[in-house]
């Protein structure tokens, strides 16, 4: 049996164990039409040219777990961000963790998926939300939507703002030979709310996992939201991430991608801007080696006027390792005065190592100002020849120049434990003892 | 110490270089002038050992050592100091975390053991005080947004931590106010000693005012088409390098 029919056959173990009366679950059976009739999506579509999922295909995947696995703190603590207090949100095996998570209710809502999908209180926001910004088309959403039962869900007020960061934290086990989590994240940021989420996706064993994850995000007018996706995962771990952003007048939302790893990724960072004087800011690190492949698929959809976003991926590619940028902005006619910047920088640093990097612009409006950039080099020799003079040896010397390279973009990072993290993740990955603490 | 023998040198196909002679003493202290063009950087380059130009005759050799083979990190190893004329921006990297980069690796070529961190905040102070440097600037990026006076006056900084056995300053006057050029000639001027020595690369007496040469070399197509002591500079500045143009095609 090929994944897509077992996910057709699972799908009807899964209403043994939901409730099936519920409206949500009108939703998820709508979704689940979605995804019998569309399928896993193939290369022919120009969307996925560059990014096969055959082979993911070809593996025999759990969809659902047998049994709750426990990990200890110790033993998972240096995937935390440890060094600042922070919410927590943590599920083994694509099951809620109560015993590694730190929720809260104190003024905010801070907590389970699940919970918001099937307790009475929370059925208004459900109604109003749930959904409402990811695709009904795209099928690995669908797929996701079909079986949308367990994920984070946060809820901040108007004028609120949660007094530590959020970490939502996937860890898998290797429980099972293999398996496919689809976690379904929902979080609101009301007028004037603001919020900090780190997420992060970690295999411990090199047993196969493939993560689905939907990650619908509502920013109010005046919110600002800032999310970090750390993605350092094992080699034998993928990792397809759907975010969808709704905005709101006046609000901020800035993503970073850090994609350090893991076997292949594909980010489907969806932004939609529902009101005037918008900020939208997407920005990604990614330093690959061995075969690992990263798809970076961004989408700003400029619909009202007066509105910014900013894009600025950066990509060192080593070894057999893929990456993908295709960053696509439309401006609709009447949103004028548009400002959309995109950049996409790459250094490949060996002969077998590929960068596909592709802008789409679909400019309907005429008085904006819309700019993008590709680049893909090598590294500067006068600036190696410089470090190297001073006596930095030439390894070493290019770990430097990456570093830098990779650099600005972490200059928004407004955790600065998180940066500091980042840092030593980025001079960890370029290899190379850099004689200091970065 | 540093004995340049018939050195030819070229980038691409064109010949830059072609017959340098030219000795330098521990203690001395040489300016090699000349006109645009005529091969004053390049020949910094070359004896710091950057790829890009080919040697394709002679020899720059570093206490009875032939440089053919040394990397510029070696070089570097060796004693060897180009302060830049165009000094590179690196973004996120500290001028403090690139000064113990630099000094540890150096240290570490040698078979020492990093540089405690009290010694090395104490280094810092001191040749920063020497400088005039404000603590605030070590801590940006290598660099990135300095004026052309800071990045001359960080390039001096650089040679003071690295204490070279020979120093080439290329171009270090060009872009400084008066003000900065006394400072950086300052600088210069308490690092020299006995046992090392320093070769300026100028294209103005100016600079000579401050860091006064023992000899003065006229570079010229590639060749070092006359020498002689300090009044050399003064004359240069006096009639323009016309007359030794002339003279060397005589």
């Amino acid at each position: 049996m090929d994944l897509k029919d077992k996910l057709i056959a699972s799908f009807m173990a899964f209403e043994n164990n939901v409730d099936i009366d519920h409206p949500v679950h009108d939703v998820r059976s709508e979704a689940m039409k979605n995804f019998e009739t569309k399928g896993f999506p193939s290369k022919k579509e120009e969307a996925w040219k560059y990014t096969s999922l055959n082979k993911l295909q070809k593996i025999d995947f759990s969809i659902f777990p047998k049994e709750e696995n426990a990990l200890e703190y110790k033993d998972v603590k240096k995937y935390f961000l440890h060094e600042i207090d922070t919410y927590k949100i943590v599920f083994i095996d694509g099951i809620y963790s109560s015993f590694l998570s730190e929720t809260t209710h104190d003024g905010v809502d801070i907590c389970l998926m699940s919970s918001a999908l099937t307790k009475p209180m929370y059925k208004q926001v459900i109604d109003v939300y749930f959904n409402k910004v990811a695709s009904k088309e795209e099928s690995l959403t669908t797929l996701n939507t079909a079986f949308s039962r367990e994920g984070a869900y946060i809820y901040i007020p108007k004028n609120k703002m949660p007094k530590k960061p959020v970490e939502i934290i996937h860890f898998s086990t290797g429980n099972e030979a293999s398996l496919l989590v689809q976690p379904r994240n929902l979080i609101i940021a009301e007028e004037n709310a603001e919020l900090q989420v780190i997420e992060r996706h970690q295999s411990l064993t090199s047993n196969e996992v493939l993560t689905n994850s939907v990650t619908e995000i509502f920013a109010a007018k005046n919110a600002i939201v800032d999310y970090y996706k750390v993605q350092n995962d094992v080699s034998t771990a993928s990792l397809i991430d759907n975010t969808y952003i709704d905005q709101k007048d006046t609000s901020v939302v800035k993503v970073h991608t850090f994609s350090f790893g893991g076997k292949l990724t594909r980010n489907n960072l969806n932004f939609y801007q529902n009101g005037q004087h918008i900020d939208s800011t997407m920005k990604g690190v990614t330093i690959l080696g061995e075969k690992q492949h990263v798809d970076h698929h961004t989408l700003v959809h400029h619909i009202e006027p007066n509105c910014e976003s900013h894009q600025d991926y950066k990509g060192i590619y080593g070894e057999n390792s893929t990456g993908v940028f295709n960053g696509k902005i439309i401006v609709d006619k009447i949103a004028q005065k548009t400002n959309a910047f995109q950049q996409n920088n790459n250094i490949l640093i060996s002969d077998k190592a590929t960068i596909n990097t592709k802008p789409q612009l679909e400019i309907f409006a005429d008085d904006v100002k819309c700019s993008h950039g590709c680049t893909i080099g090598q590294l500067d020799e006068d600036a190696l020849f410089y470090l190297q003079s001073r006596g930095i040896p030439k390894k070493e010397a290019r770990a430097l120049l990456m570093y830098a390279f990779a650099n600005n973009v972490l200059e928004s990072v407004r955790i600065p434990e998180l940066k500091t993290r980042i840092n030593k993740l980025i001079a960890t990955k370029l290899g190379v003892r850099l004689g200091f603490d970065l | 110490m540093l004995k340049i023998n018939d050195l030819h040198a070229k980038v691409e196909d064109k010949d830059i270089l072609k017959g340098i002679n030219l000795e330098v003493n521990a203690g001395e202290v040489h300016a090699i002038m000349g006109p645009n063009g005529s091969g004053k950087s390049t020949l910094a380059a070359v004896i710091a050992g950057k790829e890009e130009f080919e040697v394709t005759q002679g020899s720059v050799v570093l206490d009875g050592e032939d440089l053919e083979d040394a990397a510029p990190e070696e070089r570097a190893h060796k004693g060897v100091f180009l302060s830049f004329q165009y000094p590179v921006e690196i973004p996120g990297v500290s001028v403090t975390n690139f000064m113990k980069t630099a000094i540890n690796e150096s240290r570490k070529a040698r078979g020492l053991e990093d540089m405690p961190a009290n010694e090395m905040l104490k280094l810092i102070r001191e040749k920063s005080e020497m400088l005039e440097i404000d603590r605030k600037f070590l801590s940006r990026s290598l660099n990135e947004g300095f004026s052309g006076g800071e990045k001359k006056r960080n390039e001096i900084f650089q040679m003071a931590m690295l204490e070279p056995k020979l120093a080439i300053l290329d171009e270090t006057d060009s872009g400084l106010d008066i003000d900065a050029l006394r400072i950086v000639a300052n600088g210069v001027n308490k690092l020299k000693s006995k046992e090392n020595a320093v070769i300026v690369i100028t294209h103005y007496q100016r600079l000579l005012e401050y860091i006064v040469p023992d000899f003065v070399h006229v570079l010229h197509d590639g060749k070092i088409v006359k020498s002689g002591g300090k009044e050399l500079a003064l004359e240069l500045e006096e009639k323009g390098y016309d007359w030794i143009k002339n003279e060397a095609v005589v």
